[in-house]
């Protein structure tokens, strides 16, 4: 009896992510919820650039690479070409969607745009070798913030799920993570929820995933896990920002 | 025969895109263009289309980028400056290979310019714009007609090359009404089996990418694409040719400027002065050949701009500085009057080619 085995919505091409990032992990639980949802054949993802710029070769569903920052922009094009048989979804940074793309992911969400955002925050800027993010936290060391992000000179890091929250536009914001067992388990959850959310017709849905980077963070796998303990849940805080439809429901 | 209308050329543009089939516009509201985002939320709704007033100029043409990717006609219109906002998404329409339609109602510049008619992106339209090695098909109307018939054209150019098609109009022609004709367009069928549309469990998955870290296969793209460019260096070159049988002198112009143009040669005609016009539709591909055979007769060229002189260039490449060229300008959103063309034309004739 087969008690695991790689998603189907994953490609057979090994990943390039650095040993103990946990952008696999983020990739294999969309992976899952793209196949227990049965809709690989009309979901099309569209990657960032940033470190996942790549998972255009991951995924095996149709995918589009867009510009840094532009992916909400880009899938509302793609959605808006066939509502009814496009499923789509864009997997973006923190550096890509709360810094250059402030404007494409608050209007698209704004717009209640039918699509599903999975936003991968780590604090940092990956793929050019760690600098400092909108979302890293004050006092933390980067290439970019040598002596620490000294809140005077470069302002404070953005709460996205609670900037969001202020809208009316938004179905689903949730801020997850998946430093262990538990919190993996409940990133699944949601990231399976903003996909059926899609499904139906029910609008914008963002799963924010508190994620880690031993490399840029200087730091051993283990280790990253725990800090995301330490100091990235307290600033944060896990869960539902908004569930318009829950809402209603109560 | 359809009834001709009485339209704006803006309208004119919006109306020959629904046409030919486009279902899709995004776009930022910018003076002069705007009757082309007005026009279009009127009439989508309408015929189940999507008009999208996106957030920005950057946003919109990564819309296009999106429908784009999904092989479905797509357009955006804008002016200037929103033109540069979209040049990134131009540079990556043209590393995935993704046809668009993109619409530039010129306004006077640098900046924030002015709202006046100007041609002073014809550098940003036919040199580049955005970063990276690639070209758009840019396309100059010089009637509300051309208006419609050249967006027509320029849908099918786009599919049938995989690349952005430009209209590089002007505030003139954007806000000039005639009557115009908006035919029926031919039937093609375009490969998009490249598109992203969903496996539905039927094939590999497309990817729609501009990425190619490899310098040799980043190389390959780029080659492969200028050979594509040479097709249609070789066979979309367009050009309108006025009096020049017998003409001595060559006046080289687009879209308001050919016009005025032209009345400047009527009158000197009337004088007994030999001159001509070419008048280039696409700008690129820039019609060269026409030129250069213009350059066997003619002892001078003189070319007629909105603006510092851009085009003049191009018309020296195409004939090799083999003659003269002479410039006859205006700019910041000043139409140079038929007179004051004229004017350059009788000096041209008086000094045989000598532009003092």
């Amino acid at each position: 009896m087969i008690v695991f085995e790689k998603p189907k919505a994953l490609t057979d091409v090994p990943l390039h992510y650095c040993p103990g990032c946990t952008h696999g992990i983020v990739h294999r639980l969309v992976a899952e919820v793209i196949d227990e949802l049965g809709i690989e054949g009309k979901t099309i993802g569209v990657a960032p650039v940033g470190c996942s710029v790549m998972a255009y070769d991951y995924f095996a569903c149709d995918m589009v690479e867009a510009a840094h920052g532009r992916a909400p922009a880009v899938a509302t094009g793609i959605k808006r070409a066939d509502p009814e048989n496009h499923i789509v979804f864009t997997y973006q940074g923190d550096g890509d969607l709360a810094s250059i793309g402030t404007a494409e992911t608050v209007h698209a969400a704004a717009r209640n745009e039918n699509i599903t955002i999975i936003f991968i925050n780590n604090a940092i800027y990956g793929m050019t070798g760690g600098q400092m993010a909108p979302t890293s936290l004050p006092g933390q060391v980067t290439q970019t913030s040598p002596y620490g992000r000294d809140v005077k000179a470069c302002g404070f890091p953005i709460r996205v799920c609670e900037m969001l929250a202020t809208l009316d536009g938004p179905e689903y914001l949730e801020r997850v993570a998946v430093n262990n067992v538990k919190n993996v388990k409940a990133a699944k959850k949601a990231i399976r929820k903003a996909f059926q959310n899609q499904v139906e017709g029910k609008g914008f849905s963002l799963v924010e995933v508190i994620s880690s980077c031993p490399t840029n963070w200087g730091m051993t796998p283990q280790k990253a896990l725990e800090w995301i303990d330490e100091k990235m849940i307290p600033h944060y805080p896990l869960g539902v920002y908004k569930d318009r439809s829950a809402a209603k429901e109560d | 025969m359809a009834e001709k209308v009485l339209m704006k050329g803006n309208e004119a543009i919006a109306e020959a895109a629904i046409e030919a089939g486009c279902r899709h516009y995004f776009g930022y509201p910018i003076t002069p263009q705007t009757e082309v985002a007005a026009y279009m939320s009127k009439r989508m709704p309408k015929i189940g289309g999507t008009f999208l007033q996106a957030e920005s100029e950057i946003a919109a043409i990564n819309m296009v980028y999106g429908v784009a990717s999904t092989g479905k006609r797509v357009m955006t219109s804008s002016s200037s400056p929103g033109i540069s906002l979209k040049a990134e998404g131009l540079s990556y329409l043209a590393g995935a290979d993704l046809p668009a339609l993109v619409v530039n109602v010129q306004r006077g510049g640098p900046g924030l310019g002015g709202i006046q008619p100007s041609q002073s992106d014809y550098f940003q339209a036919t040199k580049g714009g955005g970063h990276g090695d690639y070209r758009m098909i840019v396309l100059a109307p010089a009637s509300v007609q051309e208006m419609a018939d050249l967006t027509m054209k320029g849908f099918d150019l786009a599919d049938k090359y995989r690349m952005t098609a430009m209209i590089l109009a002007d505030g003139t022609m954007g806000q000039m009404m005639e009557p115009v004709e908006i035919k029926k367009p031919e039937n093609q069928d375009f490969d998009k089996s490249w598109a992203v549309t969903g496996t539905k469990g039927q094939r590999a998955h497309n990817i729609v990418n501009s990425l190619f870290l490899s310098p040799e296969v980043l190389e390959k793209t780029n080659f492969e694409r200028y050979e594509r460019y040479a097709m249609i260096e070789e066979n979309e070159a367009m050009a309108e040719r006025y009096m020049m049988d017998d003409a001595e002198i060559c006046v080289v112009a687009f879209g308001i400027a050919a016009r005025v143009a032209k009345n400047a040669i009527v009158e000197a005609r009337k004088s007994g002065i030999k001159v001509g016009l070419i008048r280039p539709i696409t700008l690129w591909p820039f019609p060269k050949k026409e030129l250069a055979r213009a350059a066997e007769s003619c002892h001078s060229f003189l070319s007629v701009e909105l603006s510092m002189g851009q085009m003049i260039e191009d018309i020296r490449l195409a004939i090799d500085c083999k003659r003269p060229v002479a410039l006859c300008n205006r700019a910041g959103g000043i139409i140079p009057s038929p007179e004051e063309v004229y004017a350059k034309i009788a000096e041209l004739a008086k000094n045989g080619g000598c532009d003092k």
